[in-house]
C-alpha cells in the first residue's frame, strides 16, 4: 500500500472519534434544547403569536421552577426514557422495532388487569408483580413480530407498526368490557389498589420512582452493551448481520428476538409504570404517542442509552412546556410536535453521512456503497 | 505514441484528497484500435486515473484529450456523449429488471421493447457475445452479468471501453473469452483501457501498457518491448516479488474429515453432493472450481458456518475461517480493530469484555502480524485491503487453530500483501496446522496446496497438480 493512503487514514479515523465521543449526552440534549427553541420561535412566528410570551410560558412549565421540572418535565420524560431505550436497543441492532407504543399499551393494560385481579392480596409485592406484569406484556407483544419474523420472514417494521393498532384496539376492547369500572359510565378502568402506586421519589412533588428506573435502565443498557458480550453481539448484528454469522458465530435470529423481547419489555414497564406513578387506572389513551415520539428520542440521541436519557428529559421539557404554552398563551400544543419532527428532519438533513443516517439508509433498504479505495 | 493520433490521452494527471495525493503526475496514452493495460498495485491510483476519464472525479492538475483535442469531462454523461465507457468492479445494473431493461435505462424517449431487444441482439452478435435480452438479471451467472456492463457502455456508443479488473470476478475459460472479445473489439477500430494488477493478462493481450506506482506513471511501452520481470519491477519498485516458500512435509493426523457431505444455499438449494474429505495436519489442501461449483458452500459447512443438509464433518471446534468477501462476512468496518478482533466466536462469549485487555492484546497483535494502523482503535474501514486481510488472519491464526479455512485469501490484494498472507498459510500449516484454501485463481491454488480438490457441478474430485489436469476436471471433463 502507498504512504500517502496510509497517511490519510491516520489523519482521519482517530480525529473523526474523538469529535464522536466528545459528542457527550449533555452537549447533545444542550444542542437539542437550542435547536428545538428557535425552530419553535419560528414557527410561533409564522403562526403569529407572541413568540416571546409562548416561550417565556414554555419554560415556566418545563425549567422555569423546582416543581415544574419534577412534575411535569422529569414525570413526562420517564416513559420517553424508557421507550426511546426500547426504540434505541432495537435499532441498534438493526431491528426496527416502531412498535413501542403498542408495547407500552399492552404493559400497561396488563399491569392493570394483575393490579385489579389480586392487587388487594398481594400486599407490598403488588407493586413489583404490576411491574413485571407490564414488562412480560410488552415483550410477548414484541415476541408476536419476532416469532413472525424468524419463522415466516414478515419484517417487524411492518409487523410492529399494525401491532400498535391492534393494542390500541385491545385497550380500547378491554376499558370498554372486562376491565371497564363498575358504572359503566366511562371507557376506563377502576383504580388499582393504593398499594400499587408506584412512591413519589422526591416529597412535594409528583416525581415518582418510574424516573429514577428509567435512569437505571439507561445506565445498564449503556454499560450492557459497551462492556459484555451480549451487547457486543447486539451491537454487532446491527453493524454487519454478515459478518456477525460468518465470523463472529453469532445466531442472528436468536439475538434478534432477544433484542425484540428487551426492546418489548422496556416499553411494556413504560406503561406499567405510567398506571402505576400517573394515572392509577388503564386508559384508553394512556399513550399520546410515546413509543412514535421515542423514535425521535432514540435518533436524536445517536442511538446511545445515556443519550436518551438526556434527549428524553429534553422531550419531555418540550411537552410539558407545551401544555403550559396552551395556557398561558394559548399556543396549541401540537406545535411543540411539529417541532418534534422538524428536529428529526434536521438531523437526517444535516448528518447525511453519520449514523442516524445509515441508521434511516439501512431502514429504508438503502445500502451505502462502502467507501471507494482510492487505487 | 503520438497524442494526436490517441483515442484517450490523460497528461500530467494530479488529484488529492483531503491530504492524500492519489495521483501525482500519471499519464495515458491510449490510441485507437489498441488494447491498453493499465498496471498498478493496489492504491497506486488505477482506478481513480479512470474514474477522472470516465467524468467521474475531477483532476486537480492535468489535461485529458479526445482525438487531440482538449476536453473537459465534468460528467460521466460528458464522457459517455465522447464515446468513453467503463465497467466497473462493482455492477450498476439493476436485478429485478431483465437484461433489455438495464440496457434501456439511461436512453431517451419512448421505451420501445422489441426495439432495445433487437439493439441487445445486435450488440451481442458483434462483439460475439450470447446474452438472453429476457433474462432477469439476477438469475445471471457473474460473467454475463458483466457482458451485460459492456453491452450497457456499447449501447451508449462507447467507442472506447475502460475495464476495472474485469477479470477479478471470472472464472479463467470466461476470462479467456472475456479477453478475446476485447481484443476483437480493438481489431475492429475500438479501444480498451484494461485495468488489472495480473502481469500475464497484460502480457497476453495488451498492445500499449501503463504502469502507475504512487500515483505516478512509471512505464509506458508498447508490450513489445516489456517482459514480466521489467513490469513487475515497475510496479513494486525494486523489491522483487517473495515466492511463495513450498516445501512438501510430512502430513499428520487427520483433523478434518467430512462424510458424504450435501449442503444447501441460502436459498436451499443443494450446492454440493456426497462429498468425502480427509484433512490432516500440516498439509494444504487446494480447492479450484468455477464459480458456483459448491466449493463456497462446501468450506462454510467444513468451517461450521453453515449446516449440513446430509452427511456430517468431524472436526475440531476451534476453525480459523477467512471468507472471501472481506467487507460482508470478516468484518464490520464501523467497528475499530479491537472490536473486530473481539468477534471471534462472539456468539459464544459469555459475561463481561474487558476492552482494555482486549485493546492491549490488539495492539500486542498489530505488530507480531504486521498490521499496518496507527492503533487499535483505528476503523477497519480506514484500513487499506492488504491490511483488512491481515488482520482477518491474524485474528483467525492467534488461537492456534488445527484447522484453518480460506477463501479467495488474496482477492484484491497487491504483490507485497498477498506474499504476506501466502507466508502466514503456509506459516500455519507448517506448525501442524490443516489448511484448506480455495482460490479463483487456479495458479494461486497450484502453488500453495499439497494435494489438490477440484469441485464441478457440486461433486469433488481429486485430481493431480498440475494445471492442465486441474482445468480439464473444473470444466467436467476427464
Amino acid at each position: 500500500m502507498s504512504d500517502p493512503a496510509l497517511a490519510a487514514k491516520r489523519t482521519t479515523s482517530p480525529w473523526r472519534r474523538r469529535l464522536a465521543s466528545s459528542l457527550t449526552p449533555g452537549i447533545i440534549a444542550a444542542v437539542v434544547a437550542v435547536v428545538s427553541l428557535a425552530l419553535l420561535w419560528v414557527a410561533l412566528r409564522l403562526a403569529g403569536f407572541d413568540a416571546t410570551l409562548a416561550l417565556g410560558a414554555l419554560w415556566r412549565g418545563s425549567f422555569g421552577n423546582w416543581y415544574a421540572f419534577t412534575s411535569s418535565t422529569l414525570v413526562r420524560a420517564t416513559p420517553l426514557v424508557l421507550t426511546g431505550l426500547a426504540v434505541a436497543i432495537a435499532f441498534r441492532a438493526g431491528v426496527w422495532n416502531i412498535g413501542a407504543d403498542g408495547q407500552l399499551l399492552v404493559g400497561a393494560a396488563l399491569a392493570t388487569a394483575v393490579g385489579l385481579a389480586w392487587g388487594g392480596a398481594l400486599g407490598w409485592a403488588a407493586l413489583p408483580i404490576a411491574l413485571i406484569a407490564g414488562a412480560v406484556g410488552g415483550a410477548c407483544w414484541a415476541g408476536i413480530a419476532a416469532v413472525l419474523r424468524t419463522r415466516f420472514g414478515v419484517l417487524e417494521v411492518i409487523s410492529t407498526i399494525m401491532l400498535n393498532f391492534v393494542a390500541l384496539d385491545l385497550v380500547g376492547y378491554l376499558v370498554r368490557g372486562p376491565l371497564q369500572e363498575p358504572s359503566h359510565a366511562y371507557p376506563q378502568s377502576n383504580a388499582i389498589p393504593k398499594q400499587m402506586h408506584l412512591p413519589f421519589l422526591i416529597p412535594g412533588t409528583r416525581l415518582h420512582w418510574g424516573f429514577a428506573l428509567g435512569v437505571a435502565a439507561a445506565v445498564i443498557l449503556w454499560w450492557g452493551m459497551r462492556s459484555t458480550a451480549a451487547g457486543f453481539r447486539v451491537r454487532a448484528i446491527g453493524a454487519n448481520a454478515d459478518a456477525a454469522r460468518i465470523a463472529g458465530r453469532i445466531d442472528v435470529a436468536r439475538t434478534t428476538t432477544n433484542v425484540l423481547l428487551l426492546s418489548g419489555a422496556l416499553a411494556g414497564l413504560a406503561g406499567a409504570i405510567e398506571v402505576s406513578g400517573v394515572t392509577y387506572a388503564l386508559y384508553e389513551n394512556i399513550s399520546p404517542g410515546y413509543g412514535y415520539t421515542a423514535i425521535a428520542v432514540a435518533l436524536l440521541a445517536g442511538l446511545d442509552p445515556l443519550g436518551v436519557l438526556a434527549t428524553g428529559i429534553v422531550f419531555g421539557a418540550l411537552e410539558a412546556g407545551a401544555l403550559s404554552m396552551q395556557r398561558e398563551a394559548s399556543v396549541p400544543s401540537v406545535v411543540v410536535t411539529a417541532v418534534e419532527a422538524a428536529l428529526v428532519l434536521l438531523l437526517l438533513a444535516l448528518s447525511r453521512r453519520g449514523k442516524a443516517a445509515s441508521v434511516i439508509g439501512r431502514f429504508s433498504g438503502a445500502r451505502s456503497a462502502s467507501a471507494d479505495e482510492a487505487s | 505514441m503520438t497524442t494526436s493520433s490517441a483515442a484517450l490521452a490523460l497528461e500530467n494527471i494530479a488529484r488529492r484528497f483531503d491530504h492524500v495525493r492519489a495521483l501525482d503526475d500519471a499519464s495515458l496514452v491510449a490510441r485507437d484500435g489498441t488494447v491498453h493495460a493499465l498496471l498498478g498495485e493496489n492504491g497506486a491510483g488505477k482506478t481513480t486515473l479512470m474514474r477522472i476519464a470516465f467524468g467521474l472525479i475531477r483532476p486537480d492538475a492535468g489535461t485529458i484529450r479526445e482525438h487531440g483535442r482538449l476536453v473537459e469531462l465534468p460528467s460521466p454523461a460528458a464522457a459517455i456523449a465522447l464515446g468513453i465507457g467503463m465497467v466497473h468492479q462493482h455492477f450498476s445494473s439493476i436485478p429485478a429488471l431483465t437484461v433489455a431493461e438495464n440496457v434501456a435505462l439511461g436512453g431517451h424517449g419512448a421505451y420501445r421493447v422489441d426495439r432495445v431487444r433487437a439493439r441487445v441482439r445486435e450488440i451481442c452478435d458483434r462483439v460475439g457475445f450470447a446474452l438472453d435480452p429476457e433474462a432477469r438479471v439476477v438469475d445471471l451467472t457473474v460473467g454475463a452479468q458483466q457482458r451485460l456492463e459492456i453491452v450497457k457502455a456499447l449501447a451508449h456508443g462507447a467507442r472506447t471501453l475502460i475495464l476495472d479488473e474485469p477479470t477479478a470476478v471470472l472464472a479463467p475459460r470466461e476470462a479467456d473469452d472475456l479477453l478475446a472479445m476485447l481484443r476483437g473489439f480493438a481489431d475492429t477500430g475500438g479501444t480498451v483501457v484494461l485495468i488489472t494488477h495480473k502481469l500475464r493478462e497484460a502480457l497476453a493481450i495488451a498492445d500499449d501498457v501503463t504502469v502507475l506506482r504512487h500515483g505516478s506513471t512509471v512505464l509506458a511501452e508498447p508490450v513489445a518491448n516489456v517482459d514480466s520481470n521489467t513490469l513487475a519491477e515497475a510496479m513494486i519498485g525494486s523489491a522483487p516479488p517473495i515466492e511463495a516458500r513450498h516445501e512438501r512435509t510430512e502430513p499428520g493426523p487427520v483433523v478434518l474429515s467430512a462424510h458424504e457431505l450435501s449442503v444447501s444455499d441460502a436459498r436451499g438449494v443443494t450446492r454440493t453432493r456426497d462429498v468425502n474429505l480427509d484433512v490432516r495436519a500440516g498439509e494444504v489442501i487446494g480447492v479450484a472450481g468455477i464459480d458456483g461449483a459448491g466449493q463456497h458452500e462446501l468450506l462454510l459447512c467444513l468451517a461450521g458456518r453453515l449446516p449440513a443438509t446430509a452427511g456430517y464433518v468431524e472436526g475440531p471446534t476451534t476453525i480459523g475461517f477467512v471468507p472471501e468477501d472481506r467487507h460482508r462476512d470478516a468484518l464490520v468496518l464501523e467497528f475499530d480493530i479491537a472490536e473486530n478482533l473481539a468477534l471471534r466466536d462472539a456468539g459464544f462469549a459469555r459475561g463481561r469484555l474487558v476492552w482494555p485487555r482486549i485493546r492491549a492484546r490488539a495492539a500486542a497483535m498489530l505488530t507480531e502480524y504486521d498490521v499496518r494502523a496507527p492503533s487499535s482503535d483505528t476503523m477497519v474501514g480506514a484500513l487499506s485491503g492488504g491490511n483488512q486481510q491481515k488482520l482477518v488472519l491474524a485474528r483467525e491464526l492467534e488461537p492456534k487453530p488445527r484447522l484453518l479455512i480460506v477463501e479467495n485469501p488474496t482477492r484484491g490484494l497487491d504483490i507485497a500483501a498477498t506474499a504476506a498472507v501466502h507466508a502466514r498459510l503456509l506459516g500455519a500449516r507448517d506448525s501442524g496446522a490443516g489448511v484448506v484454501i480455495y482460490s479463483s485463481d487456479l495458479d494461486e491454488v497450484l502453488a500453495l496446496a499439497d494435494r489438490l480438490i477440484v469441485m464441478f457441478e457440486g461433486r469433488a474430485r481429486e485430481v493431480p497438480l498440475d494445471r492442465d489436469a486441474a482445468g480439464r476436471a473444473m470444466v467436467g471433463a476427464a
